[in-house]
């Protein structure tokens, strides 16, 4: 027995009392092994399995992908002709896709793609119809937005697959032989570089680590040590106190944001299309966020391990999986696209692919903006 | 005028009842002790009385604000150490003092008088972190951080638990020193020993104020005849001395047993008595109270009550 006190402070005194029980027990069977024939064996290998069990994690994979929904524009030259039509209605017919706007030039495409309501654009050539029955070659393209590839890339190919099943059928009912050519291009992100959706997502990530799980940490271990009670007794107002425990972690917050950004625009070369001010500018609102949930977490929890596993397991893991950064929110369960969007990633993911990959300014993003500051007036009221 | 008073205070943990009707004032300039074994509810009572819990009934008053609604007010005027050691321990000693000058507004240099009896003992050791000092220099270098912005009222829990007889008798001294610049000090401490020590105490058990008194007057009033005895035989003589008529109580007492006795009885009774059981005692000797003692019988008696 040491002279610090060295029970397991957060078990409680019989579970204490039970750990160490069991603990000797164990060297007592181990002793007993040794002299076959005792009357305890049997018995305490079955507690030992109980006891041994630990963490066992079974991961099942969802089944996902089950759904892609895509709302799309055409941008059909081919005007109130009944070939192109068809091809329209054919689209949609899968439920895949549904008819967002038919546009009228190139020029109204990209607002589409900006305010996030289009993820693609079908262009539908002019003399489509002439060509489909003459049995000549048509290129149909195909845009997407590149800021988001995953999303991009399982609509295209779900368009791609619905294009030659229209030709398929056009084919039965025309004899003449002819070629669908898919060109398809990646908007914002022509090559397809995953550094474009990275680099957003870990300034994401790595603010949410700072903010909310230092913030939690930091707090937590105040009070494990106690100081916090001698805080308290100062004549500092505990918000100061809160304030200055959090004060630093937003300032490394901003300088880790600006650093993942200079290394994004000068290793990986991904561009800020956007004003970078206003991208700075948005990272307020989710530093808040996370802070906020920082401290909530704290304010829950009474060990750093508490804090560390809440965090972890509550906060890091869902924005990981469910905010849109490594799989599209859109071809998730139901269930699984609400709960995404009530994490505040999801929505700051958004703000930084809009600011950086689109270069939209605030009139697109003010909602999810918006957002943001709700969750944290939310949060603040919950602390 | 009374600097702390606690008014009919009770609390309770969920249906475990830490303290039941307290009430005690102090007065300014009084080293006051709470004496009681652990989880009495001293720390409870510290707690409440430093406004980091609110009580269930009653009031309290410290200089001269109640506990709740002028909370801010106490804040400014208490030191207050927590039974655990809660200073920085990855921050040096001085920056620790620092640290805690700043959160209080003030700065080292400006109180200096006040702790520097204790800081120059410290002094060697001042660039190494709290954290790695023994265990009474961190009991002084948390008073020095209780102490650092002049407190009008001192609150220290179980200060001496965990520190070593040498640097015990130090820490009274101080806080003997510290009494005499007119700051009241509460002081908690399961050792009974430590009673003498403080002008008045209040013996604490089970969360109910046995008694309150000074160490004085409470061994001057205690008026049970008691006898030290000692024998080869302790377990045996005990059982035996249980067994007596005369006998209210026989306690192991280190190598003593101390017995108190429901009547006036001579030592050479006691003596002939457990020798016709068979023990002879190597020594019977009339003793005078120690806190310990009425302790002990005052929580008896509180039992017996109860039962």
């Amino acid at each position: 027995m040491s002279q610090k006190f060295s029970l397991y402070n957060d078990l409680t005194v019989g579970q204490n009392i039970r750990f160490f029980w069991r603990y000797l027990w164990f060297k007592h069977e181990k002793d007993q092994r040794k002299n076959p024939g005792d009357p305890y064996g049997a018995r305490s290998a079955i507690c030992g399995q109980k006891t041994s069990g630990g963490l066992a994690f079974r991961m099942e994979t969802t089944p996902g992908f089950c759904s892609v929904y895509g709302p799309h524009d055409v941008l059909d030259y081919a005007k109130d002709n009944s070939s192109s039509t068809q091809l329209i209605y054919h689209l949609q017919s899968s439920g895949h896709f549904t008819l967002n706007t038919v546009l009228s030039s190139e020029k109204e495409m990209e607002k589409g793609f900006k305010e996030g309501t289009t993820k693609l654009v079908v262009v539908i050539p002019e003399d489509f119809d002439s060509d489909l029955y003459n049995g000549q070659d048509i290129t149909i393209q195909l845009i997407t937005d590149g800021s988001d590839p995953n999303n991009a890339n399982t609509l295209l190919q779900y368009a791609t697959t619905m294009l030659n099943d229209f030709r398929q059928e056009q084919l039965q009912k025309e004899s003449s032989p002819f070629q669908i050519q898919v060109e398809s291009r990646m908007l914002y992100n022509p090559q397809l570089a995953s550094a474009y959706t990275f680099i957003p997502g870990t300034i994401a990530l790595i603010l949410l680590i700072v903010c909310a799980m230092l913030t939690s940490l930091t707090i937590a271990r105040e009070k494990e040590l106690g100081t916090m009670e001698i805080l308290l007794v100062s004549p500092l107002p505990p918000l100061l106190i809160i304030l200055g425990k959090v004060t630093p972690y937003a300032v490394l917050a901003f300088l880790d944001a600006v650093l993942i950004l200079l290394l994004g625009y000068f290793v990986f070369k991904v561009p800020v299309l956007g004003s970078v001010v206003l991208l700075l500018f948005c990272c307020l609102p989710y530093v808040l966020v996370g802070l906020s949930l920082g401290t909530l977490i704290s304010t829950r929890s009474t060990s750093q391990q508490q804090a560390m596993m809440s965090s972890l397991m509550g906060l890091m893991m869902p924005s990981l999986i469910l905010s849109g950064f490594l799989f599209p929110l859109s071809s998730m369960p139901r269930i699984l696209q609400f709960i995404g969007q009530l994490i505040p990633t999801t929505y700051f993911i958004e703000i930084l692919k809009g600011i950086m990959l689109r270069g939209v300014g605030l009139q697109f993003i003010y909602i999810e903006v918006l957002v943001l500051l709700g969750m944290v007036m939310i949060l603040l009221a919950f602390t | 005028m009374a600097v702390i008073v606690a008014e009919h205070i009770s609390k309770s943990y969920k249906d475990v009842p830490a303290l039941t009707d307290i009430s005690f004032a102090i007065e300014n300039g009084e080293l006051f002790g709470l004496i009681g074994p652990d989880s009495a509810g001293k720390s409870t009572l510290f707690r409440i009385l430093t406004t980091l819990l609110l009580a269930d009934h009653g009031q309290g008053y410290v200089a001269g604000h109640h506990i709740v609604d002028e909370y801010k007010e106490i804040r400014k005027k208490v030191g207050y150490m927590p039974g655990r050691f809660s200073l920085y321990q990855d921050l040096s000693v001085e920056e620790n003092l620092s640290f805690f000058a700043t959160i209080f507004g003030t700065t080292i240099k400006e109180n200096y008088n006040l702790v520097r009896d204790i800081y120059v003992q410290l002094e060697p050791f001042k660039d190494r972190p709290a954290g790695k000092l023994s265990g009474g220099m961190k009991q002084k270098l948390a008073l020095c951080c209780a102490l650092i912005h002049k407190p009008e009222v001192l609150f220290l829990d179980e200060p001496t638990t965990g520190v070593d007889a040498v640097s015990r008798v130090e820490f009274w001294d101080m806080l003997k020193k510290l009494k005499e610049k007119g700051i009241a000090i509460l002081v908690s401490t399961p050792y009974m020993d430590e009673a003498t020590r403080c002008d008045r105490i209040a013996l604490i058990q089970k969360g109910k104020i046995l008694s309150i008194d000074s160490p004085q007057q409470m061994i001057a009033h205690f008026n049970k005849p008691l006898f030290a005895i000692k024998t080869r035989k302790i377990y045996q003589t005990l059982s035996v001395l249980r067994r007596a008529d005369f006998t209210y109580s026989a306690l192991p007492f280190g190598e003593y047993i101390h017995l108190t006795t429901t009547q006036p009885v001579v030592a050479s009774e006691i003596k002939a008595y457990v020798a016709d059981n068979g023990i002879a005692l190597e020594a019977v000797l009339p003793i005078e109270a120690s806190v310990e003692d009425i302790f002990l019988d005052l929580s008896k008696t509180l039992e017996t009550q109860s039962l």
